[in-house]
């Protein structure tokens, strides 16, 4: 046994269960239900945000105009992920490589961020078209949307 | 009892290591805390009032300002708890600023620490972001600082040879600082060499992760000059925060950053940062922030920030050496690492910082950073500050 012990805790596991809130309800129905993106417009600097929230931080104003964002875009940035890791979500390790892309879908000004297809890894660069591929089976969660796929 | 003036009258670091089964959280912060006393030649008694933090969920043990006193000499004395996420170690300097500065409090011990060693880090980070909206991608602390790299190389053609020369420079410092856990010289080709962990950011492009512990000391203007014949003056501090979610970030700059300096010099009445600032230490976790951040800072214009870098100007001997003490991505306990970056400032100030001395410090900065793209800021001076 050596001198300096280090005792090791288990698997711990301890569930959340986490609040949504009535815009990011709306979104995610609205994904669900009919495969379209909402964002809300600030009423002071027009911003259009997404994910939508009921303020607008600079502005310190309540939203309440939903707007349709999308669904195609363009990446803003990106990253390839190419080192292994646990994903703490699932407890799993995260396959790699993946696109880490920030997408600023049509008419949004803020960025929406997903897996992006990188297949052909040339074609992932800042600038690029995108489009959503959805799930078959839609649960109201960001899994709703599989990933993004560059249009040539 | 009105606003009074601070100075920073001892520090105190442990030797960093990747590993310190040898000893418990306690005693780490124990060994900070001696430190710091013996260098500013004070007892725990002499002390008011403590803060002190760590990055939440690192060591799955939370409430450290109570199972610390032990070790931190907390016993029976005001502490209190700060956490910011990678920003703890500047957010417990400027909280203990502000307790001094308030003049409710004559001297204050402020200890960061970390045992990165005892989790993993990435799973504890996610924790930071939002879990409906933000995790499903995320992927710890280098995914968004990947993603900063790639926008800001698009906008200037900056390359991976341009942030690859930052982490040799920082590399090559560390070597001249004892306490730094990674001192070991690399070249440009190793660093391109080492594995692309997530692009354009390879290994020896990033911070290790470290266990560690710092402690500063602060006091106020009437007790300071009588405990301490070197002092360092804390003339300004600043703390910025932008976004809700991580996609509202105006990736390729960091607008924090840009706006904490600018309190910063509006305050102290700088107006060549780069004239008039000797040394920065900053909270760089990888190389091509040592590019981008200097230009948010204001330091060069936008898009100069790589040519200033391999001109020499911020390696020592330089017009403004960054990171003597081989900065973040050499050493990283994260609780301590802001607070090392401001222990690190206060001793180029003092004139204590043995072979890493930048010769005639008049101003210097020191920052901290976190993953969700924030910024504290911190600037330290010789002489006491005239307003
Ligand atoms: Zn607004």
């Amino acid at each position: 046994m050596s001198e300096n012990m280090v005792i090791d805790s288990g698997n711990a596991r301890q569930p959340f269960n986490y609040s949504v809130g009535l815009y990011g309800s709306k979104f995610f129905k609205e994904l669900k239900e009919n495969k379209r993106f909402l964002g809300v417009k600030c009423p002071k600097c027009s911003k259009v945000y997404i994910p939508p929230r009921k303020v607008c931080g600079e502005c310190f104003i309540e939203t309440r105009e939903f707007v349709e964002v999308g669904p195609r875009g363009k990446i803003g940035s990106f990253t390839i992920l190419r080192y292994a890791f646990i994903d703490p979500e699932t407890g799993e390790q995260k396959p790699v490589p993946y696109g880490y892309g920030f997408i600023r879908l049509d008419g949004a000004d803020t960025l929406f961020q997903h897996y992006i297809n990188i297949s052909d890894e040339n074609k992932v660069k800042i600038g690029a078209i995108v489009e959503p591929v959805f799930a078959e089976n839609r649960k109201g969660t960001i899994r709703d949307i599989l990933h993004f796929n560059i249009v040539d | 009892m009105g606003k009074k003036r601070v100075a920073i009258i001892g520090t105190g670091q442990t030797y960093h290591k990747s590993h310190r089964p040898d000893v418990n959280g306690q005693e780490l912060i124990h060994e900070a805390v001696s430190s710091a006393l013996c260098d500013a030649d004070l007892t725990i008694a002499d002390i008011d009032a403590i803060v002190i933090g760590n990055m939440d969920h690192f060591e799955g043990i939370n409430y450290v300002d109570c199972w610390s006193v032990d070790g931190s000499g907390g016993v029976m004395k005001p502490i209190i708890k700060l956490t910011t996420g990678g920003t703890t170690g500047s957010t417990i300097a400027i909280g203990g600023y502000h307790l001094v500065a308030s003049g409710l409090f004559e001297k204050v011990l402020v200890i960061g620490w970390e045992k990165n060693s005892e989790s993993d880090t990435t799973g504890a980070i996610t924790t930071a972001f939002d879990p409906v909206w933000d995790r499903l991608v995320f992927a710890g602390a280098i995914s968004g600082l990947a993603v900063e790299a790639q926008a800001y190389m698009a906008r200037y053609g900056a390359t991976d040879r341009d942030g690859a020369r930052v982490s040799v420079r920082d590399r090559k410092h560390a070597c001249n600082n004892p306490h730094a856990q990674l001192r070991k010289e690399v070249t440009i080709e190793d660093v391109l060499a080492s594995p692309m962990l997530a692009d354009p950011i390879h290994l020896l492009d990033v911070c290790p992760r470290t266990d560690g512990a710092c402690a500063v000391i602060m006091a106020n203007e009437d007790v300071a000059p009588k405990l301490a014949s070197k002092l360092d003056w804390i003339w300004a501090t600043s703390s910025r925060h932008k976004y809700t979610y991580i996609g509202d970030v105006n990736w390729g700059e960091l607008d924090s950053m840009y706006n904490a300096s600018r309190e910063i010099y509006k305050k102290a009445g700088i107006k060549e940062p780069n004239k008039e600032i000797s040394v920065i230490e900053l909270y760089q976790p990888y190389s091509f922030a040592g590019i981008i951040w200097i230009e948010d800072m204001g330091i060069v214009p936008r898009g100069k920030g790589a040519e200033y870098i391999w001109s020499g100007a911020t390696d020592m001997g330089g017009e403004l050496p960054i990171n003597p003490s081989g900065g973040v991505i050499a050493c990283n306990p994260i609780g301590a690492t802001g607070l090392i970056r401001c222990a690190e400032a206060a001793m180029q100030v003092m004139g204590k910082a043995d072979i890493r001395q930048v010769p005639d410090v008049n101003f210097a900065i020191s920052t901290g950073f976190g993953g969700c793209m924030w910024t504290d800021m911190i600037l330290h001076g010789q002489k006491k500050p005239d307003f």
